[in-house]
C-alpha cells in the first residue's frame, strides 16, 4: 500500500532530520588548521608522509587528475567519493558537517554556495596556505568568487561565462542575423515564429541560476552578504523588473517557450529544433553536442544580446570549486591537492579537454591545446575560442546569500511558476523578494 | 484479565483451581511477552523514539544565525497559520474525495470479474494488474514523462495525429488529476488483490447454496460478494485515507518533470520534506509532520467511528 512506503519515506525523514539536528548540540570538530604562513618546510615534510584524503566531487573521472596528484606526491592517497551532482553534494555535507562525522578533506562547492558554507563556518581560509598568492593565475570575475570577506575559501574549478548558442538554419530561414541586442532578439523572435513555427529560445521556469546571470547581466546585484550576519536581498530592484517583463511580455506573445530545462521534453525540444537558441554558459557547447546530435553543424556561438547596442556585457552562471574543509586534519595535504587538481596546467588542460569543464586558469585559456579546438557540431567554429573572449567580459557583480537553497526553491513557487503559468511575472518577482527577506529575518539575519 | 479473576473467584471452595489456572496463565503470558517483545522493541526503536524526537525537535528553533533555541509551541502556531499548509490539506482532501473511490470501485470491479472466473488468462490479468506497484520510481518517472510530456509525449501525440489540441496534462490545473491518475495506475491492481484474497475466502457451500436457491452472478455479487468484502473493503478505505493525506511520492517524480506547476508545498509531506531538506527548517518540518499525522489521525478515526455505527445499525 501507499501508506506503508509513504511511511518508510516519514521514518527516514524523521531519522534523517534527527541525525541533522542531533549534531548540533555536539561540539564541533576542530582540525589542524594554521594560523600563521605555512613553511615550504612544513609543505615538503606534509607531502613526504603517508596520508589519505577523502575528496567529495561530483566532476566524472576527477580520478584522472588525482592520479596526476598522485604520481606527483607517490605517498598521499586520495579517496574519491561521488555524490552525483551538487544537491546530493550539499545535503551529505551538511549532514557530515553537523553530526561531525565523516567530513572530507576537499570538497567540490559551487560558488553560489561557498558562502553557505563559511557561514557555518565549515571552510578553511587557504591564505596561510598560499592560497592567496595564487590570485594571478585566475580570471578576475571568478577569483573574486572565492576572495570573500578577507578569505580564500577555495580553488576555482570551473565557469560559465554566457554566451547565446543559436540554430544558423532556423535563423536564416527566418531571415534574421544573430540578435545583438535584446530588441533585436525580441524583433527576431516573432520572424521565427512566423517562419519556421520553433520558439526563439525556451525560458523556463525552474532555473533560477540562468535567470541571475541575465540579472547580472543586466546589472542587477540582487545579493550581499558581509560573512557575518547582514545579507541584502534586493531583487524587486527596477532593473530586475526591465528583465523580468521583457520576458514576459515574449512569453505572453508566444514566442518563448516555458518548459522546464535539463528535463526529457527539453532535450527532445533542443534535438527536434523547437527552440532556435539556447542562452547558455561555456559548458554548453559540450552538452548540446551530447544532447542533440543530429543537429549536429547547424549551431553557432554568439555574445548575449546587449541591453544598449555598443556594449559587450556578459554573466556568470554556474561553475564550481575545491575547498578544504575546516575540520581535515591533513589541511597542507588537502590544499595542495584542491590547488594541483585545479591550477596545475596538465591537469587544467585535462580537465578542459576531457571532461569538458570550462577553464578558469588564464594559462589554460590561452593554451592552443584548448583554445584553438574547432567544432563540427559548430560549423567549424573555434567555440572555446569564442567564450575565453567572454570570459573577459563577464559583469563582476556577482554575490551570494548564505541561504541559496531556500532563495532558489521560492523562486521556482514564485517567479518561475509564473512563467510556467504565462501569469504576472513582475508581481511574482514582488513576492519572491518578500519571501526571501521573510526567510533571512526568520534565520536571523539582519537584512539591510 | 487479572481484575475480573479475583471477582470471579470469590467463594474460598475454588482456591485449588484457581491458583492452579493463574500459575497457567502466568506461563502464558511470558511466552506471550517473549514473542511480543522482539517487535516492540524494533517498534520502539523505529517508531515511538523518532516520533518522540520529532516532538521535541518541533519545540525549538534553529536558526542560521543565533542556534538552537527553545520556542514552545511557535512553530505549531505559524503553522496553523501558514497558507502553504493548508493548501496542501485541501489539495489531499480533494484528491481523497475524487480519486479514493474511483480507484476502490475500479478495484472491487476488477476483482469481481476475476472472481467470477468468467475472464480468460485470470491469473495473467492478475500479475499485469498488479505490476504498477512493482515498478520502482524512477522507471516510473521516466515513464510518466514520456506519457505526459507537453511537447512530444505520446499522449500529445496520439491528438496531434487525430488533429486535436492536447491538454496540457502538467498545467497548474490539470497536475491534481494527473496525479490522480498515477495513484489509481499503481494501486488499483494493489487493492484488487487485497479484495480478490477476501473473495477467495468466502466458502463454496454459500455459493451452492445460492445456486441452488437459484440466485444469478450479479445476484450472487450484490447478495453475497459485495458483503462479504465489507472488511476488506474498509481497510482499504482506512489505508487510502492515510495514503492520501500522506501523499508524497506521485508528486515528487512529477516534480522531476514539471517542477513549476508541483511546486515544493504541493502536498504536506512534500512541503515538511522541502522545508527540512531545502530550507533547512527541520523544526518547523517537524511541527507541519506532526500537525499532519494529527490530522490523519481525526479523519481516519472518524471515518472508522461512522462505518462501524452504520454497521451495527445494519
Amino acid at each position: 500500500m501507499k501508506t506503508l512506503r509513504s511511511t518508510a519515506v516519514a521514518i527516514t525523514a524523521l531519522a534523517l532530520t534527527g541525525a541533522l539536528v542531533s549534531g548540533c548540540s555536539s561540539s564541533k570538530p576542530t582540525g589542524a588548521a594554521a594560523s600563521a604562513p605555512v613553511t615550504q618546510a612544513q609543505i615538503d615534510q606534509a607531502m613526504d608522509t603517508p596520508t589519505t584524503l577523502n575528496l567529495w566531487a561530483w566532476v566524472p573521472d576527477i580520478q584522472h587528475e588525482v592520479d596526476l596528484f598522485e604520481q606527483k606526491y607517490p605517498k598521499i592517497k586520495v579517496n574519491i567519493v561521488n555524490n552525483s551532482g551538487a544537491t546530493g553534494q550539499y545535503v551529505k555535507l551538511r549532514a557530515a558537517l553537523q553530526s561531525g562525522k565523516g567530513i572530507p578533506d576537499v570538497a567540490q562547492i559551487g560558488y553560489d554556495h561557498i558562502s553557505t558554507f563559511t557561514q557555518t563556518k565549515s571552510l578553511l581560509d587557504l591564505t596561510p596556505y598560499g592560497g592567496a598568492k595564487l590570485a594571478t593565475d585566475f580570471v578576475p570575475g571568478i577569483w573574486s568568487q572565492v576572495a570573500l570577506n578577507g578569505g580564500v575559501w577555495a580553488i576555482p574549478q570551473d565557469s560559465g561565462p554566457m554566451g547565446t548558442l543559436y540554430r544558423t538554419d532556423l535563423f536564416s530561414k527566418a531571415g534574421v542575423s544573430a540578435p545583438t541586442t535584446w530588441d533585436q532578439f525580441a524583433t527576431a523572435a516573432q520572424a521565427i515564429k512566423d517562419k519556421t513555427g520553433a520558439y526563439i529560445t525556451d525560458m523556463p521556469g525552474n532555473d533560477m541560476p540562468q535567470m541571475l546571470g541575465l540579472f547580472s547581466q543586466a546589472g542587477v546585484a540582487p545579493f550581499s552578504y558581509d560573512g557575518k550576519s547582514t545579507v541584502s536581498i534586493n531583487l524587486d530592484s527596477p532593473a530586475a523588473q526591465k528583465v523580468v517583463s521583457y520576458w514576459q511580455n515574449l512569453i505572453q506573445k508566444n514566442l518563448v517557450a516555458t518548459d522546464p530545462d535539463f528535463t526529457d521534453g527539453w532535450y527532445q525540444g533542443l534535438s527536434r529544433g523547437q527552440y532556435a537558441s539556447w542562452l547558455t554558459a561555456a559548458w554548453g557547447p559540450v552538452f548540446l553536442q551530447g544532447t542533440a546530435k543530429n543537429t549536429s553543424g547547424s549551431w553557432a556561438a554568439a555574445t548575449l544580446p546587449q541591453w544598449q547596442a555598443g556594449q559587450n556585457v556578459s554573466a556568470n552562471w554556474g561553475g564550481s570549486s575545491n575547498a578544504v574543509m575546516a575540520a581535515s586534519t591533513h589541511p597542507i595535504a588537502a590544499y595542495e591537492l584542491a590547488k594541483f587538481i585545479n591550477d596545475d596546467p596538465a591537469s587544467t588542460v585535462m580537465l578542459a579537454n576531457q571532461q569538458f569543464l570550462y577553464p578558469t586558469t588564464t594559462a589554460t585559456l590561452t593554451n592552443p591545446q584548448f583554445s584553438d579546438a574547432k567544432s563540427d557540431f559548430y560549423g567549424g567554429q573555434q567555440v572555446n575560442k569564442f567564450f575565453a573572449g567572454v570570459s573577459a567580459t563577464v559583469a563582476d557583480n556577482l554575490q551570494w546569500v548564505p541561504f541559496m537553497d531556500s532563495v532558489n526553491s521560492s523562486y521556482d513557487d514564485t517567479v518561475g511558476k509564473a512563467i510556467t503559468n504565462h501569469t504576472d511575472m513582475v508581481g511574482a518577482l514582488a513576492v519572491w523578494q518578500q519571501q526571501v527577506v521573510d526567510y533571512a529575518k526568520k534565520q536571523g539575519f539582519t537584512v539591510k | 484479565m487479572t481484575d475480573a479473576a479475583p471477582r470471579r473467584a470469590a467463594p474460598a471452595i475454588s482456591m485449588k483451581p484457581q491458583r492452579r489456572r493463574s500459575r497457567a496463565n502466568a506461563v502464558q503470558t511470558r511466552a506471550a511477552w517473549a514473542l511480543v517483545i522482539p517487535f516492540l522493541l524494533v517498534f520502539a526503536a523505529f517508531l515511538i523514539v523518532p516520533l518522540g524526537y520529532a516532538a521535541y525537535l518541533s519545540m525549538f528553533t534553529s536558526k542560521l544565525v543565533g542556534g538552537h533555541v527553545f520556542s514552545g509551541l511557535t512553530n505549531y502556531s505559524q503553522a496553523l497559520h501558514d497558507p502553504n499548509f493548508w493548501a496542501g490539506l485541501r489539495r489531499v482532501a480533494l484528491f481523497l474525495v475524487i480519486q479514493v473511490p474511483i480507484m476502490l470501485g475500479a478495484s472491487i470491479f476488477f476483482a469481481l470479474a476475476l472472481d467470477s472466473g468468467r475472464v480468460r488468462g485470470g491469473n495473467a490479468v492478475r500479475l499485469l494488474m498488479f505490476l504498477p506497484y512493482a515498478i520502482p520510481g524512477v522507471v516510473a518517472t521516466l515513464m510518466w514523462g514520456y506519457l505526459y510530456g507537453t511537447n512530444f509525449g505520446l499522449i500529445t501525440q496520439i491528438f496531434q495525429h487525430l488533429g486535436l489540441t492536447a491538454p496540457n496534462l502538467l498545467s497548474s490545473g490539470n497536475i491534481l488529476g494527473s496525479t490522480m491518475n498515477i495513484v489509481c495506475w499503481e494501486f488499483v491492481g494493489y487493492n484488487m488483490i487485497v479484495l480478490y484474497a477476501a473473495l477467495r475466502s468466502i466458502p463454496a457451500e454459500i455459493y451452492e447454496a445460492a445456486e441452488v436457491d437459484g440466485a444469478g452472478q450479479w445476484r450472487i455479487a450484490l447478495s453475497i460478494k459485495l458483503p462479504a468484502l465489507r472488511p476488506a473493503i474498509l481497510l482499504s478505505v482506512i489505508f487510502s485515507i492515510i495514503g492520501s493525506f500522506q501523499l508524497f511520492n506521485e508528486p515528487n517524480l512529477l516534480f522531476n518533470i514539471s517542477p513549476n506547476t508541483v511546486g515544493t508545498a504541493f502536498t504536506p509531506n512534500l512541503y515538511a520534506y522541502n522545508l527540512a531538506f531545502r530550507n533547512q527548517e527541520t523544526n518547523y518540518a517537524a511541527a507541519i509532520a506532526f500537525l499532519l499525522g494529527l490530522v490523519i489521525v481525526i479523519v481516519s478515526s472518524v471515518v472508522q467511528t461512522v462505518t462501524n455505527r452504520k454497521e451495527r445499525r445494519a
